[in-house]
């Protein structure tokens, strides 16, 4: 018997001890499994060229896709709005789902309501779960404000959003003066950051429509669908604070996601201000920290006179100058010294540890924005990307990704995969072998099966903890990312070399 | 508990309902109460819909199917059919433990859908599921079926996804089975439990011609789902009494040993709540009995053990009275290390459709007392039994929402909350300790003897942390 109160075995190791090796080998006749040698001979053929090719032609399969649906991304941008309720309209699971999926990768807190649609309102609509709904969340979660998005069972049947909110206004289940906006979010549109970028836009719709703009000079910033956004707002806001810029973020989700364990549960925390979200209007310009997915949004606020600039989650150090010097240029303030010495660190540490990366090969995987900011520090390291898919990009990622790509001498070779997804990505990884993974924690199993390591960089993140509070954007976060890269090479060189003469003390 | 504790529990309960509008507090009045010894039940109402706009913590028919019953049988591949999102959330978070490569010939570990595109809807995706069923055959050829687990819009858009099955199952050879777990169907995971075990019935247990030869001590081990590990820390106990364990259902499960089922002499039944329904037609059908039983805690894992013996001859008997002597020196030190550390801990639990009660044995041979129970999807037969384990007075709370378990357990402060993923944050910011009681925290297994020294130590590792202590910056008084 293996296990002792002593030293109690988990799962860990439990079941490496033989009593449990045997009984899971013997179960094998129940499972008419067949031979280990037959296994052995699909594996090898699943990674081959033929499969590659067989893989590569699905037209209705997706296998391990890296993107979710759209309500999760209205979740989470309604949850960086101040005293903000994140409401779905349609089936309750999908909310269960959201939840405990920002739940794993945060490991904090998720609040958001369902509206519970059944059977009944698949036939008779769900204006009646939205009256009730509205109601019950209002009286007892006390939100400042509901954030409206849709399951596709409401998208389906085609419950209309506006007139159910005002109609239950009319019915005084809120006051008529609540603030309610709302986005459809069809599940079978787009992607995670699809929903993102509809709901801020249906937020900055309720704010601003029909109210008239009095250009300022203080400017807005929109992170979009970001597992970051934690470490990358507050660093954002330091860098801001540091230039001395009127700002406001169009939601901060970078206190409710991290609240502290002081005895008392918070379910709202900071957030971006109504009044300043209202205010917004006035700014005189808008960023996209993530311009790809922010189309609808993007093209919303350049109709209300706002200049739009979009970036590409500005990871190293040129997309960083360059979010510095629009910043600059549109608010007329000065890139202050401090910021100016953060850069030179950077580029410090960068020729401190460039041998590493030079020509290293590199997989990523990852949404439309965050590939291309990895990709762009990639480059500046002179690392070569070879395999990039994007699962959820939109048609204007793979020209972008062209042109920085063809931009360096490094990104020659690399390969262009939108709409595929890690089942293609192991076909590349199993027939094209590259040196590092980068992607979310689902790369993990690219990992095990094709033996690549992975540095996890993405969302979401399950399986590391806390990463989120730590900045990837900014020349801070960019030193973040250099040193997850450079830790996962360094354990390679000692893993590898372990039982070698070049097991080195000084790398 | 004293007539103190009632009556507080009944207060806490009052003053929970009044924060609700009066509709709804009216409806949830009913799902909440205090349980009086001697009654046949908890007095609370079930497994009716939740209120909109509440917080509820329940999923639904598709995370019951595909998440509990369907996703962990292992040489299938199941097709999370309709958009993207469903079978995204669910990969791979639920920790059936299963052996097997993933992608060769173990499937449980993917994410396999149709990601419906709006033209799916408009048109239908019954031509798109047809060809990648084609898609599957080629790709993963040591699989031994396919499931379609349906999400919301394939019964709103009027897809005929049965007529499908059939024709492909002609076509390629292999069982193909069409499940109608919507979502929007029922108030909870439950009716997705059902309507899964139901397509078993029908798809799999009706069409099979298994050429298993049974033997006089075959079982089967239904509902266990091998999270962390469970099906397997208790199947090392039915083997060692002497019985033939042919099939899990379906943690590390095949299709080949649910086939092989209909054959067995007896069906051991862990989670009642999700597999009653195939048991009582595996009795009807079959004539094979079936027998609760309970591996949480050596109390209740003895007398399991003894109750599933009492079906079989001598022979067996005396294996079960062989293991429970053979586990009973370990037991016995686990109790000794951990029960001074945990002796008169209250819990408060809320999780699925089992384990608040099931669990309740495993904390009292610790010491520890439960206050509080509730399920996300239970219904009146649950709450019966239910009886069977919790204290007079203990706080009963069916399909809780969010405010009301913040509200109960901040009041009553109790030194440990068995919940989800979606409690477990909210509670440790209160300072309140915290298990995991679905995925078993990351930890497991706890079924079995095995299983129940890692309970004792998590346990304890939640309540007797250092870190409770720090919650309050001692600057502040």
């Amino acid at each position: 018997m293996p296990q002792n109160a002593a030293s109690v075995l988990d799962h860990n190791q439990l079941f490496k001890e033989p009593e449990y090796k045997a009984l899971v080998e013997a179960k094998k006749v129940f499972e008419d499994a067949v031979p280990d040698a037959k296994v052995k001979e699909v594996e090898d053929w699943t990674k081959s060229w033929e499969y590659r090719e067989i893989n590569f032609k699905r037209e209705a399969l997706t296998i391990n896709p890296a993107k979710a649906c759209q309500p999760l991304g209205a979740v989470l941008a309604a949850a960086g709005f101040e005293g903000t309720l994140p409401y779905v309209h349609g089936s309750q699971g999908c909310v269960a789902y959201f939840r405990s999926h920002f739940n794993r990768h945060f490991k904090e807190p998720s609040s958001c309501v369902s509206d519970s649609m059944t059977e009944d309102a698949a036939v008779f609509g769900g204006l009646n779960n939205m009256v009730d709904g509205l109601s019950n969340a209002y009286a007892l979660y006390k939100p400042k404000m509901i954030a409206v998005s849709t399951t596709c069972m409401a998208e389906v049947i085609g419950d209309d959003l506006d007139s159910f909110i005002k109609t239950a206004k009319q019915k005084e289940v809120i006051p008529e003066s609540f603030p309610v906006p709302f986005a459809h979010t069809p599940s079978f549109v787009g992607s995670h950051v699809t929903g993102y970028d509809n709901m801020m836009k249906g937020i900055l719709t309720h704010f601003w429509e029909g109210k008239e703009r009095k250009a300022g000079n203080s400017v807005n910033i929109i992170g979009g669908f970001d597992g970051y956004c934690v470490g990358n707002n507050r660093e954002l806001k330091r860098m801001l604070g540091l230039m001395g810029v009127d700002y406001t973020i169009l939601s901060d989700p970078s206190d409710v996601f991290d609240t502290p364990a002081d005895g008392e549960f918070r379910m709202y925390d900071g957030g971006t201000k109504l009044e300043d979200a209202a205010a917004a209007l006035n700014a005189k310009a808008t960023f996209a920290m993530q311009g790809i997915s922010a189309a609808k949004t993007l093209e919303y606020v350049a109709g209300t006179g706002q200049e739009v600039v979009e970036l590409n989650c500005p990871i190293g150090v040129a997309a960083t100058d360059a979010f510095l010097m629009e910043l600059s240029r549109i608010t007329g303030k000065a890139i202050p010294e401090e910021l100016e010495k953060e850069r030179g660190r950077l580029v410090d540490a960068m020729a401190d540890s460039q041998a590493y990366l030079h020509g290293k090969k590199f997989a990523l995987f990852g949404d439309p924005d965050m590939t291309m900011g990895l990709t762009s520090f990639l480059l500046e390291m002179g690392a070569e990307p070879v395999h990039i898919v994007c699962t959820n990009a939109p048609k204007a990622w793979e020209e972008k990704m062209r042109k920085l790509l063809d931009a360096s001498p490094f990104g020659k070779e690399a390969k262009l995969y939108p709409g595929k997804d890690l089942w293609h990505m192991r076909s590349l990884l199993a027939t094209e072998p590259v040196e590092f993974l980068i992607g979310s924690t689902y790369g993990k199993l690219l990992e095990r099966d094709c033996g690549v390591p992975l540095i996890r960089i993405g969302f979401p993140i399950f399986d590391r903890h806390h990463h989120h509070r730590f900045p990837i954007w900014g020349y801070q976060g960019s030193l973040n990312v250099l040193v997850k890269v450079l830790d996962k090479i360094f354990d390679e060189l000692d893993a590898k070399s372990r039982d070698d003469i070049d097991f080195d003390v000084v790398r | 508990m004293s007539a103190e504790t009632k009556a507080r529990n009944q207060e806490l309960i009052q003053e929970a309902l009044a924060m609700y509008p009066e509709k709804a507090a009216k409806k949830r009045a009913k799902h909440l109460n205090v349980y009086e010894e001697g009654k046949p039940d908890c007095g609370v109402k079930s497994n009716i819909k939740s209120l909109p706009g509440v917080m509820t913590i329940r999923g639904c028919a598709y995370a019951g199917s595909k998440g509990v019953v369907w996703g962990p049988i292992k040489d299938m591949v199941h097709i999370s059919h309709g958009p993207v999102g469903c079978g995204q959330y669910s990969w791979g978070t639920r920790r059936n433990y299963y052996g097997g490569i993933t992608g060769v010939n173990s499937f449980v570990g993917m994410q396999v859908t149709s990601d419906f595109q709006e033209k799916d809807i408009v048109f239908g995706g019954d031509k798109k599921l047809d060809k990648l069923i084609d898609e599957i055959t080629t790709l993963f050829p040591l699989a031994n079926g396919i499931s379609i687990q349906s999400e919301c819009p394939i019964g709103l858009i009027g897809d005929d996804i049965e007529a499908v099955s059939k024709k492909k199952t002609k076509e390629i050879g292999k069982t193909i089975v069409p499940v109608r777990c919507e979502g929007f169907r029922g108030v909870s995971q439950s009716l997705g439990h059902h309507i899964a075990n139901d397509q078993v019935r029908d798809w799999v247990l009706d069409k099979a011609e298994s050429t298993h030869e049974a033997g006089p001590y075959d079982v089967a081990i239904i509902g266990d789902y091998n999270i962390g590990g469970d099906a397997w820390s208790s199947r090392i106990l039915l083997e060692e009494m002497g019985l033939r364990v042919v099939a899990q259902w379906s943690g590390d499960g095949t299709l080949k040993e649910m086939e092989k089922t209909p054959k067995v002499k007896l069906n051991l039944l862990h989670c009642y709540r999700s597999m009653n329904y195939i048991s009582r037609h595996m009795e009807e059908k079959y004539g094979i009995p079936w027998v609760e039983y309970n591996f949480f805690g050596p109390t209740k894992i003895a007398a399991s053990l003894r109750e599933i013996a009492s079906h079989f001859d001598d022979k067996i008997k005396e294996g079960a009275e062989k293991v429970i002597a053979k586990y009973q020196p370990m037991v016995d030190a686990v109790i000794a290390k951990y029960k001074p550390r945990l002796d008169k801990k209250t819990v408060m639990l809320y999780v699925g459709g089992l384990r608040p009660r099931h669990v309740v044995g495993a904390y009292e041979d610790l010491g520890m007392e439960v206050v509080g129970a509730g399920y996300e999807f239970a219904h009146g037969d649950d709450y019966q039994r239910t009886t069977h384990y919790v204290k007079d007075g203990t706080l009963i709370y069916d399909d809780v929402t969010g405010f009301e378990l913040e509200h109960f357990v901040d009041k009553i402060r109790p030194d440990l909350v068995g919940s989800g993923v979606k409690e477990k944050y909210i509670f440790q910011k209160m300072g309140v300790p915290f298990r995991q009681m679905h995925s078993w925290d990351y930890s497991g297994p706890y079924h079995g003897y095995d299983g129940f020294a890692i309970f004792a130590r998590d346990m304890d590792m939640a309540i007797n942390s250092p870190v409770w202590s720090m919650n309050k910056a001692p600057w502040k008084k």
